[in-house]
């Protein structure tokens, strides 16, 4: 890795006037930084660690939600009695993700601002256009087993590989940002972008702005709810498609279901259009089936992953039954459930 | 006065050095301390083919703790012949020569190394080393590549030519039964726990010492002897653990050739270390594909094999595998012909990984076979005894032993195979598809020249030693239980050295011949001991033994014993002490031929293994878990159940890994492989892994090598997936020829 500057700030203020500069990365788990500054694929001039800023606990919301703090880490958050009874399926999804070792040190924000794995990322001697503007996009036509089959450019067909954004888009999540600016939120369906053609940007965040925490508004989504991540081997592997689901069933129907895909986008992949056809529906293979091929409408296979999207099509009705029965998929017995 | 139960050979142990690993004390290459050390990083090539036309250091040198770049272009003077350069695998060709001239072969050659005083300055400015190529057009599509198939010249030593028998094209004409078609093998990299590391140290004489990463400390020795002119005197090479290597060590890796260039040039002490990402800049299970044509009575009984094989080599080397071989020998059939053919692409050399060519070849037939049982509507296991060959089908001679035939037997009991459903899609758990599959493993029983010495002091402290390595295969037990067994000492007082090219000469460790050759030479030295003992002994006032020879005596608790009268005991002190001796040391040499093994000279030496696999598919998405393995082995004798038990686990779950998960994807545009790294290059997790049974069935066998053992290095690996594979066609009636089988070759 390259040579840089170092400072590690004692309050949120100072982080962020540490952080106007140019080419500034702030560090809290690392568990991805580090190994792109490894593997010169980022090359910051400036690294803030911000490991010692108050934003490591849970705070309660007026209103009943929860605010986790941007420097908790994944497991501490995933394994947190308010949020294993109250949002089970954030819970879920955290705990789909990448092993114990790396859930311990990755935290909520570094979750959010993760890079995408594609091969072509990691590789400094091959072309990429999120890593280097203009140098091409090495997966179209290339490996790409693990790309998008939905919202790509011709620039770029990365994903995001989160799993806990998956299950934050599902629960209108706020993400709290600070910056030279001052303080803003950014809804979760706003966060994270499409790549068009600036692939090099995965978020909205201004140059310098950190992510404080991120907002669960109050809902109810503690029976009929999964989390279904689908990949090439049970455990510490990236989602192939990931199904978060969060429903809420009055009378045997269908009162709100709310669906989103990881693996398959630049972005967790929701569309509240969608998921009006669920609106009402009694749970069936048919009205699973009709939902699946709406939210899927436009999806585009590279070659190597076409088949991603019958996976995410049968991912989607499954996720939908075990959320409608009640049934959450369990992340310790890999049995399907 | 009652003695503790005598630990020697075929006790269960736990491995000697496991303290050490567990609790980091053991040090491997790059955990040597060493003062006043420089860190070297590669420069891998970004093309696949072509020549360098030039190399910008600027600013690579710049860098605050750059002290050199080195190319080829200032490099000092290294040897140049094919010959200098041959490692004890001799594979036929032009051997890689790192940093030569400006040619490129392979995608990630190491071009450069940039030296500095610490790891990340060098790794900082290798990535500012600025190279242009030109580029020449590549192939690392194997499938084209497959196009200009070939029979190489010069064949590899250790390859055996498949024979025929019969006409089979005639035979699988006639049959009213037939299974035929292509069987796929990804490639797949080793990606040992331990990356490849040396760390050379420097002596003001010029001498240097060397941690290295390899499977052969004796074979690294050589090599750098002779391709840099060393006298043999100067050069002394440590392996003394080894974090695994699966083969990628059996052959000197680049890093080595690259730190003693460094260390030479510059006269200073030099590591490199390769990163994850740099492990797959060399060695890899060859790519195959394996056309098999089978044809069988309505019987189930076969009257026809033809099996054509493929593998992938580069275009500098032919690297050849037995692949074709094992279904010839295993089963009875009067009609066999069979091919074996490479075919070049733009990589590396290809490489032993684990059981090369039966893991690959073994396995793929085996598939076919199951198919073939299925056509015939026989039992899977039915089937293999219906063909059962108790001898070496192929070239027509005895094996010294195979106890496949109760392998089978055990192995089926343990797994409630009886219980099994014939029809395919006929067996459910819950919303899952369940399917048992079996397969037949194979491999070679061999034994390699190899010797050791063994050191008796007066206060009872025995060192055995030997130049052999330990890969975490257990080496280092093996030795002391034979130590334990031969002189009846208990383990406390025996240490086993190895790993160092200075100790008692040994092979590269491979093809599991370790345990039996090691153990042999450990066994000849401590009964040279025990005779030296035994003279000394005489030297006793009063001659207590009288003229026992080393027959009418045994060794037991640190004492002389004689046979017919036990409580007539010398104490190896005493004995020494009445020769005035402080120590005793001999060294033995362990030669294929004494003992027994004259008898099997003319004989097959192989072992055998019958796998059951029980799967449970979620065929709608795809997801398929490997519940049970029962693996039920035929390896002559146990040394050690507890370590032995460990190979064969791991033999079995990168079976597992084989079946379901490795596989390396290459961007035939760039000509370079593309999941270079350990997030998307994937071998079973935990969460893969269930319940593995292991079977060690009763094989004694005085024959194949002088301890009767015949090593568990690689059996275990060999069949897995196909019983794994045959298993998912049980469950799903989806036959599955290209391994591994990922999760879109079974959805939809």
């Amino acid at each position: 890795m390259n040579r840089f500057d170092y400072a590690r700030p004692a309050s949120v203020a100072e982080a962020v006037q540490a952080g106007a500069g140019e080419q500034v990365r702030y560090l809290a788990g690392g568990t991805n930084l580090i190994d792109l500054m490894k593997e010169n694929v980022d090359r910051p001039m400036t690294v803030i660690d911000i490991n010692r800023l108050p934003l490591g606990v849970i705070e309660e919301l007026d209103g009943g939600g929860l605010r986790l703090g941007a420097l908790l880490p994944n497991a501490d958050t995933a394994w947190d009695a308010r949020v294993e009874q109250r949002y089970p399926l954030l819970s879920s999804a955290i705990l789909a993700g990448a092993s114990p070792q790396l859930r311990n040190a990755a935290t909520n924000g570094g979750n959010l601002n993760q890079r995408t794995r594609c091969y072509y990322f990691y590789d400094v001697a091959t072309p990429c256009n999120k890593r280097e503007p203009g140098s091409g996009c090495g997966a179209i036509g290339g490996v790409n087993r693990i790309h998008a089959i939905l919202g790509a450019s011709d620039q770029c067909i990365a994903t995001h590989p989160s799993d806990m954004c998956v299950a934050l888009a599902v629960l209108d999540a706020t993400v709290q940002v600070t910056g030279p600016d001052g303080d803003r939120s950014i809804p979760i369906a706003d966060y994270h972008r499409l790549p068009g053609d600036e692939p090099w940007r995965d978020n909205t965040l201004k140059p310098g702005e950190l992510v404080t925490g991120i907002d669960l508004p109050a809902e109810d989504f503690t029976q009929n709810y999964t989390y279904l991540k689908l990949r090439d081997r049970l455990s510490y592997a990236f989602a192939l498609v990931s199904i978060a689901v969060a429903m809420r069933v009055e009378d045997g129907a269908i009162a709100e279901a709310r669906v989103a895909l990881g693996g398959v986008a630049h972005k967790p992949w929701r569309s509240t259009e969608a998921e009006k056809l669920l609106k009402g529906q009694q749970p069936s293979p048919q009205a699973f089936g009709a939902f699946a091929d709406a939210l899927l409408a436009g999806a585009v296979g590279q070659g190597e992953n076409d088949f991603k999207i019958l996976l995410a099509r049968k991912g989607i009705i499954r996720a939908l039954k075990q959320a409608a029965e009640a049934t959450p998929q369990s992340q310790t017995d890999k049995r399907v459930a | 006065m009652a003695t503790a139960a005598k630990i020697g050979i075929g006790s269960a142990i736990n491995r000697v050095d496991g303290v050490e690993k567990v609790t980091g004390t053991a040090r491997y290459a790059a955990e040597h301390p060493v003062e006043n050390l420089l860190y070297g990083y590669i420069v891998e090539a970004a093309i696949a083919k072509g020549r360098i036309v030039s190399i910008d250091e600027e600013a690579a040198r710049a860098v605050p703790g750059v002290v050199e770049v080195i190319t080829h272009l200032n490099r000092p003077h290294v040897a140049w012949t094919d010959h200098s350069y041959k490692d004890e695998l001799k594979i036929p060709g032009s051997p890689f020569r790192p940093l030569y001239d400006d040619r490129i072969q392979f995608s990630q050659q190491p071009i450069a190394l940039v030296v500095a005083e610490t790891f990340e300055a060098a790794r900082f400015a290798a990535s500012l080393v600025e190279v242009a190529y030109e580029a020449e057009a590549h192939n690392t599509d194997f499938e084209v590549a497959v196009g200009d198939k070939y029979v190489p010249k010069k064949k590899r030593s250790g390859y055996m030519a498949p024979k025929n028998r019969g006409d089979a094209a005639q035979a699988f004409a006639d049959a009213p039964l037939k299974v035929s078609g292509d069987y796929r093998l990804a490639p797949e990299h080793h990606n040992p726990m331990e990356m490849f590391a040396s760390t050379v140290e420097w002596h003001c004489d010029g001498s240097i010492t060397v941690w290295d990463k390899t499977q052969g400390s004796q074979g690294v020795h050589a090599y750098l002897a002779s391709v840099f002119g060393f006298s043999r005197k100067k050069v002394r090479v440590l392996n003394p653990y080894v974090g695994g290597a699966f083969g990628s060590g059996l052959r000197p890796q680049h890093q080595v050739f690259l730190a003693v260039l460094a260390a030479k040039m510059l006269e200073r002490s030099v590591r490199v270390t390769m990163t994850r990402q740099q492990m797959f800049s060399h060695a890899y299970r060859p790519q195959a594909v394996q056309s098999i044509a089978l044809g069988a009575e309505t019987t189930g009984k076969l009257t026809a094999i033809r099996n054509a094989a493929t593998t992938s080599t580069s275009r500098y080397e032919d690297n050849m595998e037995n692949v074709v071989t094992w279904g010839l020998m295993n089963y009875d059939c009067p009609n066999a012909d069979a091919e074996y053919t490479v075919a070049q692409v733009d990589t590396p050399t290809s490489a032993d990984m684990r059981a090369p060519g039966a893991a690959t070849g073994m396995t793929l037939f085996e598939i076919a076979i199951d198919e073939m049982a299925y056509v015939a509507k026989v039992d899977p296991l039915e089937f293999r005894l219906v063909n059962y060959s108790p001898i070496d089908a192929m070239n027509g001679t005895p094996y010294t032993s195979k106890a496949l035939r109760e392998a089978f037997r055990e192995g089926a009991e343990a797994f409630g195979w009886s219980e099994r459903s014939a029809e395919p899609r006929s067996m459910r758990d819950g919303k899952e598809l369940v399917g048992w599959g079996c397969a037949t493993g194979m491999w070679d029983a061999q034994f390699s020249k190899t010797s050791a010495s063994a050191k008796l002091t007066a206060n009872g402290h025995l060192e055995v030693a030997c130049a052999t390595s330990d890969i975490g295969t257990g080496s280092y037990t093996v030795m002391t239980l034979v130590a334990a067994e031969t002189l009846g000492l208990p383990p406390e007082q025996i240490t086993a050295k190895l790993g160092d090219s200075d100790l008692p000469t040994a092979p590269v460790e491979g093809g599991s011949w370790g345990a039996a050759s090691t153990g042999a030479a450990v066994q000849l030295a401590c009964q040279a001991v025990g005779k030296k003992l035994l003279k000394t002994a005489g030297k006793i006032a009063g001659a207590p033994l009288g003229d026992a020879k080393m027959d009418d005596v045994l060794f037991e608790d640190g004492c002389i014993v004689l046979k017919d009268t036990p409580t007539v005991r010398v104490p190896f002190g005493d004995a020494m002490h009445a020769a005035d001796l402080t120590e005793i040391e001999e060294e033995e040499t362990a030669a294929p031929g004494f003992g027994d093994m004259w008898k099997g000279l003319h004989k097959s030496k192989n072992t055998h293994s019958a796998i059951f696999a029980e799967v449970k598919v979620d065929e709608e998405l795809g997801v398929v878990r490997v519940t049970r393995i029962v693996d039920a082995v035929a390896a002559g004798r146990i040394i050690n159940p507890k370590t032995a038990r460990s190979q064969i686990l791991g033999g079995v779950v990168m079976g597992m890994g084989m079946a379901l998960h490795e596989e390396t994807f290459p961007d035939h545009r760039l000509g370079r492989w593309m999941n270079h790294n350990f997030g998307e290059y994937h071998v079973p997790v935990h969460a893969d892994i269930h319940d593995i049974q292991v079977i060690f069935v009763d094989e004694p066998d005085s024959e194949v090598t002088p301890l009767g053992v015949k090593g568990l290095g690689e059996i275990g690996i060999v069949g897995t997936a196909a019983a794994i594979a045959n298993a998912i066609f049980h469950a799903t009636g989806k036959r599955v020829r290209s391994l591994p089988i990922t999760i879109d070759k079974i959805l939809g």
